[in-house]
Formats: structure tokens, sequence, C-alpha cells
């Protein structure tokens, strides 16, 4: 008989590979489901993990938009890695990448029509501000209050959209747009405009800003204090605070970084892809990047590649829909496998399966 | 190998520039893009009706497609992109939030033919848009509900306030008014177009405030289920929602896309598209009051069906003054008609309403 016997410390190997493991499962067992959908299951899986990489008829336009779409995601990732590495759980980056928006795009406006040069860079700091700003709500409660952040932040998300909507049909409206709901199409304003820096890559300042994060993140947790403390603070917390680490400071930090990061993702996507404050201006992506972050094990390098291989289904389940007419869910189901294998999987990285006999049990 | 990649690109612009040119022989890909899930039984599903409806006529003429659950905003941008460059020759996008994309879109396939629900938005000669006067069936259901009330207190679920929806509580306040000088209105906004869940705690509180009529302009049939057991009565929102009758559901606004699609798909075909705004109502068809159940008494049936048919010839427009706005400035004069504009842009209510349109 088969029993689990847990590892004294966590399989490297396991770790590496579980990931990719879930990916293939995803596949067979997603494969499956298009089947019993009577769709041509390899037909399917090609077109959502080929297709929008090498289709040639798509391909051109759809390989820039994968960082398009995977920019926001590691954005956000890799601040709320920060947290989750340290136990502090931030559920609400949803709203904190609205208020990072909502606060960038109405600091754009407030100086409408002006075109200095000083208001896009104004726009950044208003949108960090922002999304830090959403953040400190649960960090202060937690740290004066002992309430727990995981309720907060995610219950804030719901205030943030209900301000979203107020921002896109009453403050942030656009004067001219004939009492219809959205903001001025910032995209189309030269000193707000976030565009595509080199043509037909899909490069704008919030991918930029993801790679960077990528890196500032791997060498904070791998040479710097901070980074130690956040480690420590996760795996042994009574042990961090012998060592002096300040458990509220940690809080403080952890929550207003992701806070700040998906803060800039909201503003980048509003100044950029999406051009303009609209009632559904949020997509999920605050959301979705908990599911990044889990995929990339909370590794900067890890959330960087479970990022594009969230946008490739994200984009080619589109395609799915588009040539096989495959369902809308159907898509949401195979993306939610995912995270669904490599959760069971993790068993294999934290404990070793042994076979024993019946005799001996 | 950059000049390779552009060269691939540039010959299927090519490719794409030519396929109108053979199109006669090959079927018209007409694709469609979806905000909701076709089995929302509302907005999402009556398009989808009418793009099988507009398939059946063509038959093998036309190849019609469609994604469903698209976002607003760069994943609508995107999605509108790759129907473009799969071949499609009329797009059609069915969401206000679609406005931007679109127009972008179609500014970059300029042989591609775009129509957007909802929007005012042309910036190209391949954009027409299209909506349907859905306040001239607010008038009837007005109608029915100013007569069948005793309360005297009608609810109202709004999506969001924009004029869309405002210009529906007003126009069905007016006709609820015009029979029933008592009747109040009470309106509970859901920040939402679908949410099953919100719209039945929506009816719930609307109920609870003593309506007894409850009109809805949101998407879902779960208000209809909260109805039923309260034992209130309601109307079909966007498609007929039939299973709810006799009652709770004792009429409906239903859409009816299905012709217009029909007629542009046909004028791509005969090379005669051009570039349009149409707005249609009960008269073009665009618009259909569901049929109206035994719960509504015989005389009351037939006093709507006659303002319905009074509104489709024309002689009657649900916005004819007197009318004053809600602060009780005039707005239109004896006899006097809306124009469009103020109705596309309605951001007030008339006078009688005692709700606020929230900030």
């Amino acid at each position: 008989m088969l029993t689990l016997e847990k590892r004294p410390t966590p399989s490297r190997g396991w770790t590496l590979a579980t990931p990719v493991l879930a990916v293939v499962l995803t596949m067979i067992a997603g494969g499956l489901m298009f089947a019993l959908l009577g769709k041509n299951p390899v037909e399917a899986i090609r077109i959502i993990f080929w297709d929008p990489v090498f289709n040639t008829q798509f391909a051109s336009y759809t390989r820039p938009q994968l960082l398009v779409k995977a920019g926001p995601l590691i954005l956000i990732a890799i601040g709320l890695s920060l947290g989750f590495r340290a136990g502090i759980w931030n559920i609400g980056a949803e709203g904190q990448y609205i208020m990072g928006a909502i606060a960038g795009a109405g600091f754009g406006l407030a100086f409408y029509p002006s075109d200095s040069p000083l208001i896009f860079p104004g726009m950044i700091v208003a949108g960090a501000l922002g999304g830090w700003a959403w953040a400190m709500i649960p960090a202060i409660l937690k740290t004066r209050f002992r309430t727990n952040e995981i309720l907060v932040s995610l219950l804030l998300v719901y205030v943030a959209e209900k301000i979203l909507a107020s921002a896109a049909t009453k403050f942030l409206r656009n004067p001219e747009g004939h009492g219809f709901p959205g903001s001025r199409n910032l995209a189309r304003i030269d000193s707000m405009n976030n565009p595509e820096l080199i043509s037909g890559t899909g490069m704008h300042w919030g991918v930029v800003l993801a790679f960077i994060a990528v890196i500032a993140a791997y060498v904070l947790l791998n040479r710097h204090l901070l980074g130690y403390q956040i480690k420590l603070a996760g795996q042994a917390p009574r042990a961090a605070r012998f060592a002096g680490v300040n458990p509220n400071r940690l809080v403080v930090m952890c929550l207003g970084a992701s806070g700040a990061l998906a803060g800039l993702a909201g503003l980048f996507e509003v100044t950029g892809p999406a051009g303009q404050i609209s009632i559904d201006f949020n997509v999920g992506y605050g959301f979705t990047a908990i599911i990044v972050a889990f995929l990339g094990r909370l590794h900067p390098i890890g959330i960087l590649l479970a990022g594009l291989i969230m946008a490739l289904t994200y984009i080619g389940g589109e395609l799915a829909q588009l040539m096989l007419q495959i369902p809308a869910p159907a898509i949401q189901a195979f993306q939610g496998m995912l995270l669904f294998f490599l959760l069971a999987l993790d068993v294999l990285s934290n404990y070793r399966i042994r076979i024993k006999s019946e005799g001996v049990a | 190998m950059k000049t390779f990649t552009k060269l691939m690109t540039s010959g299927l612009l090519a490719l794409g520039l030519a396929a109108p040119a053979v199109a006669q022989d090959d079927p018209l890909q007409v694709g469609f893009v979806y905000v909701g899930s076709i089995g929302d039984l509302g907005w999402t599903h009556e398009h989808d009706q009418s793009r099988l409806a507009m398939q059946e006529h063509f038959g093998d003429a036309v190849e019609t497609t469609y994604v469903e659950n698209v976002p607003e905003g760069a994943d609508a941008e995107r999605v509108l992109t790759q129907m473009a460059l799969s071949g499609a020759d009329l797009i059609f996008t069915t969401s206000f939030g679609y406005m931007d994309p679109t127009n972008n879109v179609a500014a970059r396939f300029p042989n591609v033919m775009f129509e957007h629900a909802t929007g005012y938005r042309r910036d190209t000669p391949n954009m027409s848009t299209y909506s349907a006067r859905f306040y001239e069936g607010r008038a009837v259901m007005g109608h029915i509900a100013g007569n069948m009330t005793e309360s005297n207190i009608v609810g109202y679920i709004g999506s969001y306030p924009i004029p869309e929806v405002i210009r529906g509580i007003n126009s069905a306040f007016i006709h609820a008014r015009a029979v029933n000088p008592d009747v109040e209105f009470r309106v509970v906004w859901a920040y939402t177009w679908f949410d099953p869940a919100v719209e039945a705690e929506a009816a719930q509180a609307l109920i609870d405030q003593g309506a007894d009529v409850i009109l809805q302009h949101t998407d879902s049939t779960a208000p209809m289920t909260v109805m039923q057991d309260a034992g209130v009565i309601g109307f079909g929102q966007a498609s007929d929602m039939g299973q709810f009758a006799p009652t709770p559901r004792v009429s409906a606004i239903i859409d009816n896309w299905a012709p217009y699609y029909i007629a542009r798909t046909q004028a791509v075909m005969d090379g005669t598209w051009e570039s349009m705004d149409t707005w249609g109502g009960i008269g073009s068809g665009m618009v259909r009051i569901g049929e109206m159940t035994d719960a509504i008494p015989a005389e009351v049936r037939a006093s709507a069906q006659a303002l319905a048919d009074s509104i489709a010839s024309g002689e009657h427009h649900p916005f004819t003054g007197p009318l004053n706005r809600q602060d009780g400035t005039p707005w239109l004069a004896e006899g006097e008609v809306a124009d469009d504009g103020t109705l596309a842009g309605m951001d007030f209510y008339v006078e009688g309403i005692t709700a606020e349109i929230p900030n």
C-alpha cells in the first residue's frame, strides 16, 4: 500500500519538475475535456500552445501580444511573491491595480490639456502611490488591530470596483463623451500615452518595468538583508523574531511593495493597452497574478516564465474559441486545471511516496 | 530574419486585401465579439440567436464565428485583430466598451467592415454603429406596470447610471404615471450587467420596499426567481425569458437583431455596405414586445398593444412634452418631442421620480 512520508526538506528536483509536469497533465486532462466537447483535442492543444508563437498567419501579431498580456501579470506577481514568501497574504492586488490606474489617470487628467513632459512621470508616481495607499489599509489594520490581511485586502477589491464605476460614470468621465461612461482615451493624448516603445514588439514601459522588477526581486531575495528576513519570516517566524526581524515592519514593506507594483501595472495598462478608465477596466490581472506567483514557485525567474505561459493560455484560448468554437468557460476550466495540478503535485515535493507491504501495516 | 518577417506580414496583408475581391466564391466570413456568455439568456444570448438566424438565412454563403466573454479594452482589441487576421469580412462587436478597440482595429483593416453596437464613434469609412430604442419598449412596460401595481410602488433594477438606463427609467416612469398618478419608482443600482447573486439581492431589496412590479435592466433571470417566490410580477429583459411565464414574467422587451444582421451581411455581399448609424425601435422590428400573458387584464393588454402600435407607427413618441426635469425646470413644451442627441446623452430624471442618480 502507498504511504506518504514527509521529507525533511522539500525535494529540489520535484520543485523544479512539478510545474512542467502540471502543464503536461493539464494538456492531457484538458485534451480529454475538449474531446468530450466534440473538438479535436490535439488541434485544440496545438492552437493554444503552439499557434500564438509559431502560426504564420497570427504569430507576427500574437507574439508581441504575449508580452502585453504577461507584463502586468509578472509585475503584480513579483510584488505578491515577496509577501507570500514571508507569509503575508495580499489577495487584493486587483483593487490596488484599479486604484493605481484611477490615481494615475486622475493626476494626468487634472492637467488636461497641458502637454508638459512632466505629466507622464507624475502619473507613474501617482499610480504607484495609489496602489501603495490602498495596500496600506490592510497593512495598518493588521499591524495596529491584528485584523486578517487576507480578508481586508480581498474585500477592498470590491470597494475599489465601486470607486472605479463612479470614476467611469462620474468624476473621470470624458466631458466630450456624450454622457457615456468612460474617461478620455489616455492612449490618444501625447502627454499621457504609454506607447509601444519599439514597433511590433509589444514592449511598453510596463513590460520594461516588469523585467526590471524580476531582476530587482532576484537581487533582493539573494543578496539583500531584507530578502533574507522575508525568507526567514516565512520559514521560521519565531526564529525570525529572535534574529531581530520586526514583523510589523515586514508587513508594511511587503504589502506596500506589492501594492505599489500592482498600482503601476494598472497605470501602465490604463495609459497603454486599455487606454481609458471604464466601468470594466479591471479584467482579473490581480487575481490571475496569484496563480502566476505560485506557478512560478514564488521565484522571480519562475514568475517570468509562468507569466508568459499564462499569457499564452489566454491568447491561445481566444484563438481556440475563434477557430474551433471551444466555449470560453472550457478555456477557463483549462486554466484552472493548471493551478489545480500544480497544487496537487506539491505533495511530491514535500512528501516521499513509499510502498509498504500489507504485513507491516 | 527581420526582413523575412516583414515580407511575410506584407504578403499576408496583401492576401487580406485581396479577400473581398474573391468573396463571390468563398463564403463570406462574419465574426461576432460578445461581452458575456451565449448562455446568459439575456443580451449576449439574443445577439447569438440573431447570429444563428442570419447564418440560417444565408446557409452556405456565409460562415460565422464568435468569441464570447471578451473583456472590454485591450483584450477586445486583440480578439478583433485576430478575427480580422483570420479572414473575417464583417465583424459585429456587441458591447459599448468595445467602442475604442473597434475603431482602432477598423483603422488598421480598411477592407474589413466593422459594426459596433450601442456606440457613437465611426472614425473610418469601414465603421458603422447600431443600437435599438429600448426606451420604446420600456414605455409599454411602464404602461403595464402602472396599471398592474396595487402598492403603487414599482421597482427598477438599474445596471449602471448611464444614459441608456436612465432613458429607460424615464420612459417607463412617464408611461406608468400617465395611467396611474400615484405610482412611485424605487431604483436599485446593481453596478453590473450580469451577476445573478447581486441582481437577486436587488430584487429582494425592492420587494422589501413594497414593490409589487419590478422592471430590470440587467441580463440574468435571477430576479425572476426572486419575484416568483414573492408573488411579484416583472418583465423579460433583452430576451423573452418565457420560461417564467405566465407569472412572474408577464411580458418582455426582446432585442431582435436578426433583420439588421441579415441586411448588413447582404449589403457586404452586394458591395453596397456604407458607414452609417442605425437606431431602430419597435417600428423597424429591432425592439419587440414579448407576448403579454393572461396575468394582465384584457383591457390593459389591449391598451398596451395600442401604445406599442402608436409608437411603431411614429404617431406617439415616448418623450413628448409637456415634460419637466426632476428639479422642475421645463424640458419639453406641450407637444414637443425629445431630439435624439438629448436622448443619447440623457443624464437627468424627469419630474416625479423621487430617486437620485448616484454619483
